[in-house]
């Protein structure tokens, strides 16, 4: 169907050429779905724009052959490209809301597919288009043709955009990353939808994800990329149950599942003995009927209503939920940036709920509440140096100043594992794993009693997610902080809290110590949750 | 911790964020037209500051014996009608126009930034006031506004530079208003408040730098309007008044004898006009690239 043979592409940059993909071959059977994972900067999505002819300004394909029913598509005019695009060979984007275009109704993105490839004509396009709708399973089709993406979810959204990729019955679906940013409930709904959908109409299809467990669940055979190479190929379960390039055990390892520790994530030459953190009677921060009320133009909107847990000296507490469950919000209220609407916060017995939010700054307890942020880049001001960030809560809270300042920030950059030299650099000039490491060394700055971390690892790849985590493991053990971890994954919060909560729709449905949540879920959406999250199985 | 080395830090490790100078050499060799804009800006800087100590002639000297005389190897922009040296006059009229416009655009910039900042960081009544107000402000066709308050002020140079300042303060304000809006929820604007800054600190010290790279394309752009102000103002006959040499009323006296033919008086004043604010058009860009952290890969 499709054969890549020896294909390199690279990109001119300011410091000069550089390879993204080197001597990649693949071959797609008809039918098949080939999946091909690795972490970011690992050339995976590149070698699908290059199949697309789509590349960046500056990448070139340099070398080797892509063959597609016979033709070279290298060679072929770009006039013969557009039409084999969508028709031919269809890509689904990562963020399904920037892919759609928000000023136009979704029903007429998928007529203008359908038009420029001649497969419908003024008459019949919308019924079409309608058709194409059905074959996703939107509910209510003909009313949702005429919605706006911003009227619709994320989930909604990414099934629009697999209408468009799918509405000239494609020979080959690319699916670039197609779930990330959704919720795992919606994730499996989405999957399913593509591989019923592939099965239907005889398509093969290219999954492009960093997510192993997704890959082993959806594919027939995967490829592991790595700078710009096929590290390793096979078949999902030997794949992943006896991987032999060191790359892919790396990866395999770092991938929570059911039956690892935190340390197991960890290559074991890197394990070292698990710190124990030791968990006290006393209530550190109790949440006392929190709720937060916005007012919305039809009425109020309970962002998070009535919700009551305690956290413990020295314990670490999951709170777990979907995207608008309110746990960001929880979160934000808790570190003072918000006021709610009703509720205390007792921080070691004093109501600090009862200080607003733009005074906290200049309170006492600032200092002892901290948070990491979810986006690193985002929580990194681009115009301030790494150290910068780290001199901010130092000088400002702390007062330091001149030399005391410089050495607590080394002490504190070798505490996250960050070289020093590294302390100058701006926060583009930073990888992932590196900002994440500034957040956290800024958040634990002044050895806070308490650290709310929400989703500290959502956009890190695994292997550096298994190094964040275990490096957070340290830190809790050494500076005796308690945690709240806010998350969407079970599997990470089992590994590191005591406690979970876990909330829907801005209520807490069920809370429980880990061990006995995770073994014995009593709310039904518990175990939605838990069952949506694709585990890579091992057995 | 022994474990967290993972990640390669050899790469660019040894290389310095701080070296502005490379990185102004990088935009300037990428970019042929930022070149140009900064040796012309150069030039013009080089003869506001030692234009008057250098120029042949002294600008306020008449002698009628050499009047209106076209340009030669003696007077290279010919002389006028009182037979002053007409290249000398427009070399020492640059550091005025340019005094003018900067001081308009420095004022300008302090107080728009001041008013859009408060507005886009707090928002609610107080943003929808200074709105309106800014609004208000550009309802009024602006050359106008800037001659109604240098004809209610009184005929001065610091007249000028106010109305032309007021004219360009909506620019500002709404620029500024608009990049601190996006980014006040920014998750390092959240982290900066739980380091401990109040929420001025947050606004000057973390927010408003990041206004800085568009700003500056609004202040380079503005240079140039401000100079064509104040020399429209100064055309008229509102502000700067004769025999000082200002390129507006060259243009305005030279217009006068361009029918008899002595085309000099004003053409060479208008091209030195036309260059200034071409420059300053031109730099913008160039000044946006060197002022982004981000650009310096």
């Amino acid at each position: 169907m499709l054969t890549i043979d020896d294909l390199a592409v690279s990109f001119q940059t300011r410091r000069g050429k550089v390879n993204a993909v080197r001597q990649l071959s693949l071959t797609l059977a008809k039918g098949e779905t080939l999946g091909i994972v690795g972490e970011s900067g690992s050339g995976k999505s590149v070698t699908s724009y290059a199949l697309m002819r789509i590349l960046d300004a500056g990448g070139q394909i340099t070398q080797g052959k892509l063959i597609y029913s016979g033709m070279d598509l290298r060679h072929v005019s770009e006039n013969d490209m557009r039409n084999i695009r969508g028709r031919e060979i269809s890509m689904i984007f990562q963020n399904p809301r920037a892919a759609l275009n928000p000023i136009r109704k979704v029903g007429h993105q998928i007529e203008d597919v359908l038009r420029q490839h001649l497969q419908a004509s003024r008459q019949n396009a919308k019924q079409k288009a309608i058709e194409a709708l059905q074959a996703v399973k939107i509910q209510n089709a003909e009313e949702r043709y005429h919605a706006y993406p911003f009227e619709l979810s994320g989930g909604m959204c990414q099934r629009v955009i697999i209408a468009i990729a799918i509405a000239c019955n494609p020979q080959i679906l690319i699916a670039d990353e197609p779930t990330t940013g959704l919720d795992i409930t919606t994730q499996k709904v989405v999957m399913e939808l593509i591989r019923d959908l592939i099965i239907e109409r005889s398509m093969s299809a290219i999954l492009i994800t960093h997510d192993l467990g997704l890959a082993s669940q959806y594919c027939d055979r995967i490829l592991v990329m790595k700078d710009g190479e096929v590290v390793e190929e096979g078949r999902p379960q030997t794949l992943f149950t006896q991987p032999q390039h060191p790359y892919t055990q790396k990866l395999v390892m770092a991938t929570p599942h059911a039956e690892t520790d935190i340390r197991g994530l960890l290559p074991p030459e890197q394990r070292s003995r698990q710190p124990v953190h030791t968990v006290s009677d006393k209530p550190l921060l109790e949440i006392v009927h929190l709720s937060k009320t916005y007012a919305g133009k039809s009425g109020p909107v309970h962002a998070v209503k009535d919700v009551s847990w305690c956290i413990r000296e020295g314990q670490s507490v999951g709170l777990v939920g979907e995207s608008g469950c309110g746990k960001s919000t929880t979160a934000e209220m808790l570190v003072r940036l918000l006021d709610p609407s009703e509720g205390k916060i007792l921080y070691r017995g004093d109501d600090i709920a009862a200080v607003p939010a733009r005074h906290f700054a200049e309170h006492p307890h600032r200092r002892q509440i901290q948070m990491v942020f979810q986006d690193a880049t985002d929580s990194l001001n681009p115009r301030h140096t790494a150290r910068d960030a780290l001199a901010e809560p130092l000088r400002q809270l702390a007062g330091l100043r001149g030399r005391t300042l410089q050495e607590r920030m080394e002490k504190l950059a070798a505490m996250v594992g960050l070289p020093v030299n590294l302390l100058d650099r701006f926060p583009h000039q930073l990888s992932g794993g590196q900002k994440a490491r500034v957040g956290i060394a800024r958040a634990i700055a002044l050895e806070p009693d308490l650290l709310i971390l929400d989703e500290p690892t959502a956009a890190l790849d695994v292997s550096i997610q298994a190094v964040v985590l275990n490096l957070l493991v340290d830190l809790r053990a050494a500076l005796g902080m308690s945690y709240l971890f806010v998350s969407h994954d079970l599997q990470v919060i089992k590994l590191l809290c005591d406690y979970v909560v876990v909330m829907k729709d801005g209520a807490v449905v069920e809370a429980g110590p880990t061990r006995s949540l995770m073994a014995n879920p009593q709310h039904a959406y518990t175990r939605t949750l838990l069952a949506a999250a694709p585990v890579l199985d091992y057995a | 911790m022994m474990h967290q080395l993972a990640e390669n830090t050899t790469a660019q490790g040894r290389r310095s964020t701080s070296n502005s100078l490379s990185h102004l050499w990088y935009v300037l060799r990428t970019n042929p037209i930022t070149l140009l804009a900064f040796v012309l800006f150069a030039l013009i800087i080089l003869s506001a500051v030692f234009g008057p100590a250098l120029v042949p002639y002294d600008p306020l000297q008449t002698n009628a014996a050499i009047a209106l005389q076209a340009p030669s190897s003696e007077h290279w922009f010919g002389t006028d009608s009182v037979g002053r040296d007409v290249f000398s006059r427009v070399i020492v009229a640059t550091r005025l126009d340019l005094a003018i416009s900067i001081a308009a655009v420095a004022l300008s910039f302090v107080i728009g930034s001041t008013l859009g900042g408060i507005a886009g960081y707090w928002g609610g009544w107080l943003d929808s006031v200074l709105n309106r107000l800014m609004d208000t402000i550009m309802a009024f066709p602006l050359f106008v506004l800037a001659m109604g308050i240098v004809a209610a002020l009184g005929n001065t140079i610091e007249n000028i530079i106010y109305a032309t300042a007021i004219i360009n303060i909506p620019f500002y304000a709404r620029l500024v208003r608009a990049e601190v809006n996006i980014r006040r929820e920014a998750g390092f604007v959240r982290a900066a408040k739980l380091a401990g800054n109040s929420d001025i600190r947050v606004l000057v010290m973390h927010i408003f730098p990041n206004a800085l790279p568009p700003m500056m394309v609004q202040v380079s752009l503005n240079l140039g309007w401000a100079i064509l102000n104040a020399a429209g103002l100064s055309f008229i006959g509102l502000g700067v008044r004769p025999p000082t040499p200002e390129w507006g009323i060259m243009v305005a006296e030279g217009a006068n004898f361009i029918v008899s033919g002595e085309w000099w008086l004003a053409v060479f004043p208008g091209l030195w006009l036309m260059i200034a604010v071409f420059t300053f058009n031109l730099l913008g860009d160039g000044l946006r690239d060197l002022v982004d952290p981000r650009k310096r890969t």
